[in-house]
């Protein structure tokens, strides 16, 4: 016998009997506001939210706040004309020096400020990790209350890889003290689009 | 080696030091505690996340299958391994055929309980751990002494004279964001360069033949997607059934380990990039053997969130390391006796049996009850005798200086509560050592943050 037969093996002999899955395993979560407690969650965890009404501004906005970073790539065709560099390398490792990658999220999650971004839409799987900035648009219509309802609403093994990203990469391994820019980016802007 | 309770006086000799680390794991605690209160439905959520647990522990085998099956048709790798040494040979022979002499490794308690870096070191493979306080315990040659902050026990003072010493940070600096900032770019060296990354896996989804792995920094995510090659290593308790599964206990383990509401990054992994390989290796080591022992398979539910550990009141006392084992405190005294009964006989007593981890426990696990009967279990086997008499110095060293025990006041009642259970209980010698004066039911605080409640 190999090793996994055998361990299959021990389990069919140890394991206990049947017990079934749980009939309630969903929860419903009523904010009255979602775009508040996903904005809420996200200054809690180190993220900025910023409310704009359509491309138009969220242009504005990256504009005025970025102009400080040379390497820009961005993933989000409305918002092509901010690009000073491709995103379309051959080579993951090229996308170092990038300093600000601009991506659209598929969805925001409210309880947690996480957002769902396939690797469709990051481009290279990395991009989202590797880049010193990152901004994500997301449609403000596009926020569900709980983790429950995002899975409901997602197929996960649709995409080869697919992240929920919730605020600025962080540690704490350093007594406990909040350090916001680990391995991934140092900051993300969020910015919600009302009118979409 | 030392037994528990010798390390844990080495480690209380430093009171100052010991009130220190006892004060950081309650303050992370408390942001639990206020994670918790803001989700209603947290009974709920507990009681559905331990039943899913219940069904995927009673059907593991046909998951396993279902995982792996789903997993080869992704276009991933899947080995099996029966016992450390097997999953090391497998995790060498893989980067054998990738050509890679050198790696990098986000955090992985399995890859611990293997011993896969000392394996590796040995035949001259370098690998780098890129968590930031697995990086400060692997520069400082040591063990993580918790599985969620491996380097807990660490003053920032000291990581700045080890990364002085190291990565040639200034000498003097203790400023975390300095320090951490060195590491970031220090480790970033590392992701450029590495073509073999390894990380753990948090859950298996038997549905879909993916995984999940979560952290905060983006160490797992950096190591994976520029390696050539993807090695994920798993127990075989990591699966769940379903996809909709993760939103239960994706809900669960950052609250419960941190307090935050979810971890940064949630990566969901299911097929290699192109041009890149991914491997799965599927654990046994001692689980399997752990799943026919009734009284303790459920502490295979465990999905290693440290709640347990943060709020124990002898592991903040005695630090992580006095446990000897991969995984310190409460969960790890039970998992360790099931590895060797000889060796870790004395972790079971290291405990008050006061129960703060099985409230704690996302998926309640009864750790306490467990802790019990491996006493039992231990005694009826011979391994006791002395194992007890540790118990007895352990607590006469970890709970009895008055100027620790002053401080944890809660700790304290919720131990008392449970003594009526304990007085008469000869496997708990905390109680033969003193008397306990009737405690009052609840701190001021927790009246008031319990009466809104009601
Ligand atoms: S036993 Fe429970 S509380 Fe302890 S680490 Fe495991 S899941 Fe968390």
């Amino acid at each position: 016998m190999n090793s996994r037969e055998r361990i299959l093996a021990a389990i069919g002999q140890n394991k206990p009997e049947y017990q079934p899955l749980p009939e309630v395993a969903t929860f419903q979560s009523d904010y009255p506001d979602l775009v508040a407690k996903f904005s809420e969650i996200l200054r809690f965890i180190g993220g900025t939210p910023v409310l704009v009404a359509d491309y138009e501004e969220a242009e504005k906005y990256i504009r005025q706040t970025y102009s400080d970073l040379p390497r820009i790539v961005s993933k989000v065709p409305a918002l092509q004309q901010l690009a000073t560099t491709e995103w379309d390398v051959i080579d993951p490792h090229q996308l170092e020096t990038v300093d600000l990658a601009i991506i659209q999220g598929v969805f925001g999650v409210a309880e947690n400020s996480a957002i769902w971004v396939p690797e469709e839409r990051g481009g290279h799987r990395v991009l989202p990790f590797i880049c010193q900035h990152l901004v994500m648009i997301l449609n403000a219509s596009d926020i569900v209350p709980n983790m429950h309802d995002a899975y409901e609403r997602l197929n996960v093994g649709e995409s080869g890889f697919g992240v929920f990203i919730a605020g600025p990469s962080k540690t704490a391994d350093i007594e406990q003290s909040l350090v916001i820019g680990a391995h991934g980016a140092r900051s993300l802007s969020v910015v919600l689009l009302q009118n979409s | 080696m030392m037994n528990h309770s010798e390390a844990a006086e080495k480690f209380t000799e430093d009171v100052d030091r010991t009130t220190w680390h006892d004060k950081t794991l309650w303050f992370v605690r408390e942001k639990r505690d206020k994670a918790v209160f803001q989700i209603p439905e947290w009974e709920a959520l507990r009681e559905a996340a331990s039943r899913i647990k219940h069904n995927a522990l009673s059907n593991l085998d046909e998951y396993l299958l279902e995982f792996e099956q789903n997993a080869v048709k992704n276009g991933v790798k899947v080995h099996w391994a029966a016992d450390g040494h097997e999953h090391n040979e497998i995790v060498l022979q893989i980067l054998k055929e990738t050509g890679a002499t050198q790696m990098v490794k986000s955090k992985s308690m399995l890859t611990e309980e293997c011993h896969l870096n000392e394996f590796l070191l040995e035949k001259g493979v370098d690998v780098v751990d890129t968590d930031l306080g697995e990086r400060v315990v692997q520069l400082a040659n040591e063990p993580p002494s918790h599985i969620v902050m491996p380097c807990i026990h660490w003053k920032k003072e000291e990581i700045g004279e080890l990364f002085h010493e190291h990565l040639g940070t200034e000498k003097g600096a203790s400023d975390p964001k300095y320090l951490a900032e060195a590491a970031r770019q220090h480790l970033r060296e590392k992701f450029m360069t590495r073509r073999a990354a390894l990380t753990g896996v948090n859950f298996a989804v038997a549905e879909t033949g993916g995984f999940v792995v979560c952290t905060n920094e983006g160490n797992a995510d950096m190591g994976a997607h520029l390696a050539d090659v993807h090695i994920a290593s798993m127990g075989i308790e990591k699966i769940i059934p379903k996809a909709r599964h993760l939103g239960v206990f994706l809900r669960l383990l950052a609250r419960s380990a941190t307090g935050q509401p979810v971890t940064t990054y949630s990566s969901h992994f299911h097929r290699p990039r192109k041009g890149q390989t991914m491997h799965i290796i599927i654990v046994d080591n001692g689980r399997t053997t752990q799943l026919g022992r009734p009284d303790f398979r459920n502490s295979l539910k465990c999905i290693r969130c440290g709640a347990c550990m943060n709020t124990c009141p002898v592991y903040r006392r005695s630090g992580g390391h006095s446990y000897h084992n991969a995984v310190a405190g409460p969960i790890g005294s039970i998992l360790a006796p099931n590895l060797d009964m000889r060796k870790n006989a004395d972790l079971p007593f290291a405990s008050t049996l006061c129960g703060s981890c099985s409230n704690v426990c996302p998926v309640k696990i009864d750790i306490h009850d467990q802790l019990y009967k491996w006493r039992q279990v231990l005694t009826a086997e011979g391994y006791v005798d002395s194992a007890k008499k540790q118990g007895m110095k352990l607590m006469a060293s970890v709970l009895s200086n008055p100027k620790l025990y002053r401080f944890s006041g809660k700790a304290g009642r919720t131990m008392m509560r449970f003594a009526p259970f304990s007085v008469s209980n000869p496997l708990n010698p905390w109680y033969k050592q003193r008397e306990m004066p009737e405690p009052p039911k609840e701190s001021f605080r927790e009246w008031y943050v319990n009466r809104e409640k009601k």
